[in-house]
């Protein structure tokens, strides 16, 4: 059987930060990549969050490839006709270190995988990994397109199903009470129309997450983000409560009926469809979160779990790539002591810790019950539109002065002991 | 619902796929037609491939698979053998 002293199940995020960081100390590795590309098979909403990784190889992000800063944030609540938008322009959004850019995973994957080439690692793309090889208990490689290539440490980066690493037993298959799906357009449209559009000035972006009608009362959302000459516009809903209805809908009728929506017609107008994807998101939280290592090898991104659903957006992409930056270092500990035990490659967690993700994992501990919660996608973004008709209202009953017909309309909407209960389980969110 | 067949077809004709002779989603009919009652596959994939021909049996016309997943994850009978296509067949996402 060949041999390299690294395989990496996976060349999304995770993947190839891993494999990055072993070839810049000379570690031989290697990445399977079942796509044409890097990126070919990957989908995100669009928004990677970049503050948390700016410490994690700082040479790295230069000349990263982005679409848009993101320099406004509007969040829409859909419901009952009408549309609430709460939005904030701020220079701390942008500035010169930006918290957040628009992306484009077939770009933004290929980038790092050329990364990866030049630092010295081996990208194979076109090359599904069949099988993790076993001895025991130990992984001591992978079966693919007919070949065995044994490593000292795998390091699955395979993504949310965790195909590979559920038909081993390394963790559980996916439920749909710990999943959502989500599937978007990309509409291109002229970059000077969105910067009209979102008010942007040139080379910003927003991003517009919407809450509401969107989802039919089921956990999710919208979203929109604002690319170079494109927008990306989705909607991410609960696998377990769309296969649960008691009607007929069907999931991929909510991104239709939320384009065709009166406040939403106008955001897509004139706009081409270029492409149509979809993909599953973790959303268990970390109490569901498998065992990250065991005897030969890691897990990192998705498949082990790194992914935060928090009301309305999706995390996801900076945790992967910081755990991949985790896993090259307890790999990197492994080969100096040898030992790719069990209980060697515990460092891992330890290296996890060291990084912002299981403090963003613990820190959306609450979220999942949280979000569960229907009246926040049902009641709630209704009421608010009431609440601000009310006050925008001018008729002939209107003798109330506005401050007092907006405070009764905000006693019979949100006065209730169970906004107190939901107000409560969302400080975690 | 699904009184507007071509939809999501539309959509998917905007995709680049690169199709393998062989299917990558398997549908083990017999339980489709003795076990499951509610047939979620139909309500939850996002590109609307699945289908009950007119014998009563469940399809999916998987050339246009989004790899997603979810009708994997979905099924309440486990009667979808469903993997990957092979190495570098099956949907190209250029801009998602
Ligand atoms: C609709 C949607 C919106 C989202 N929005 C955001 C967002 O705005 N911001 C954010 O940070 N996160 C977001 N996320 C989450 C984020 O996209 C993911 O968490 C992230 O991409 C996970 O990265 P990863 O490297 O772990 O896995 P992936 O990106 O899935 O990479 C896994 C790789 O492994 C390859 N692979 C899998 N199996 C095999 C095999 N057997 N052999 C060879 N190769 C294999 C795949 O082709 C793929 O390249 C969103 C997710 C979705 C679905």
């Amino acid at each position: 059987m060949e041999k390299v002293e690294c395989i990496v199940v996976g060349g999304g995020l995770a993947g190839l930060v891993a494999a990055y960081g072993l070839a810049r100390e000379g570690v031989e590795v290697m990445v399977l990549e079942r796509g044409n590309y890097a990126g070919a098979k990957n989908v995100t909403g669009g928004r990677l969050y970049m503050r948390p990784l700016r410490r994690i190889y700082p040479e790295l992000w230069d000349d990263m490839p982005f679409e848009r800063p993101v320099a406004r944030e509007l969040i829409t609540m859909l419901g009952d006709g009408a549309a609430t938008t709460v939005e904030l322009a701020s220079e701390r959004l942008s500035g010169p270190s930006p918290q957040s850019y628009t992306i484009q995973r077939a770009k933004l994957d290929q980038w790092l995988a050329d990364k990866a080439t030049a630092a010295g690692a081996m990208v194979v793309t076109d090359m599904k990994a069949d099988e993790l090889l076993r001895d025991g208990e130990r992984v001591i490689g992978v079966r693919a397109g007919g070949d065995e290539v044994g490593a000292e440490v795998t390091i699955i980066a395979e993504g949310v199903l965790g195909l590979l690493s559920g038909g081993a037993g390394l963790r559980e298959q996916p439920r749909a009470a710990d999943h959502a799906v989500g599937f978007k357009e990309i509409i291109e449209l002229p970059p000077g129309v969105i910067e009209d559009r979102w008010r942007l000035n040139e080379g910003e972006g927003a991003a517009q997450l919407f809450m509401g009608d969107v989802t039919r009362g089921m956990t999710g959302g919208g979203f929109l983000y604002t690319n170079r000459a494109s927008i990306a516009l989705g909607v991410v809903v609960s696998m377990e409560q769309m296969r649960t209805r008691s009607d007929e809908l069907e999931s991929w009728e909510l991104l239709d009926a939320f384009k065709e929506a009166a406040q939403i017609k106008p955001l897509v107008r004139g706009g081409e469809l270029a492409e149509y994807s979809a993909h599953a998101v973790f959303e268990g939280g970390i109490d569901k979160l498998p065992r990250s290592y065991g005897a030969g090898y890691l897990l990192a991104g998705e498949a082990a779990g790194f992914a935060l659903n928090a009301l309305v957006t999706v995390r996801g992409m900076d945790l992967a790539i910081a755990s991949g930056w985790a896993a090259a270092r307890a790999a990197l500990a492994a080969r100096a002591a040898g030992d790719s035990s069990a209980a060697a490659l515990a460092v891992y967690e330890r290296f996890l810790r060291e990084t912002f993700v299981m403090r963003a994992m613990e820190a959306g501990r609450g979220v999942p019950r949280a979000i569960e919660n229907r009246r926040l996608f049902s009641e709630y973004p209704g009421a608010v539109a009431r609440l601000l008709e009310g006050f925008f209202a001018v008729d002939d009953e209107s003798s109330a002065t506005l401050v007092r017909t907006s405070l009764r309309g905000a006693r019979r909407e949100f006065l209730k002991i169970d906004t107190l209960k939901d107000l409560w389980s969302l400080r975690k969110v | 619902m699904s009184e507007q067949p071509g939809k999501v077809d539309a959509k998917l004709g905007a995709n680049v796929f690169k199709l393998d002779q062989e299917p990558h989603i398997v549908i083990d009919t017999e339980t489709c037609r003795t076990v499951c009652t509610r047939r979620v596959c139909l309500q939850v994939c996002p590109a609307d491939l699945y289908e009950t021909n007119d014998q009563g049996d469940m399809t999916v016309n998987w050339e246009g698979c989004l790899e997603c997943g979810t009708c994997l994850i979905c099924c309440d009978e486990k009667a979808l053998r469903w993997e990957y296509p092979r190495g570098g067949f099956g949907v190209q996402y250029r801009m998602s």
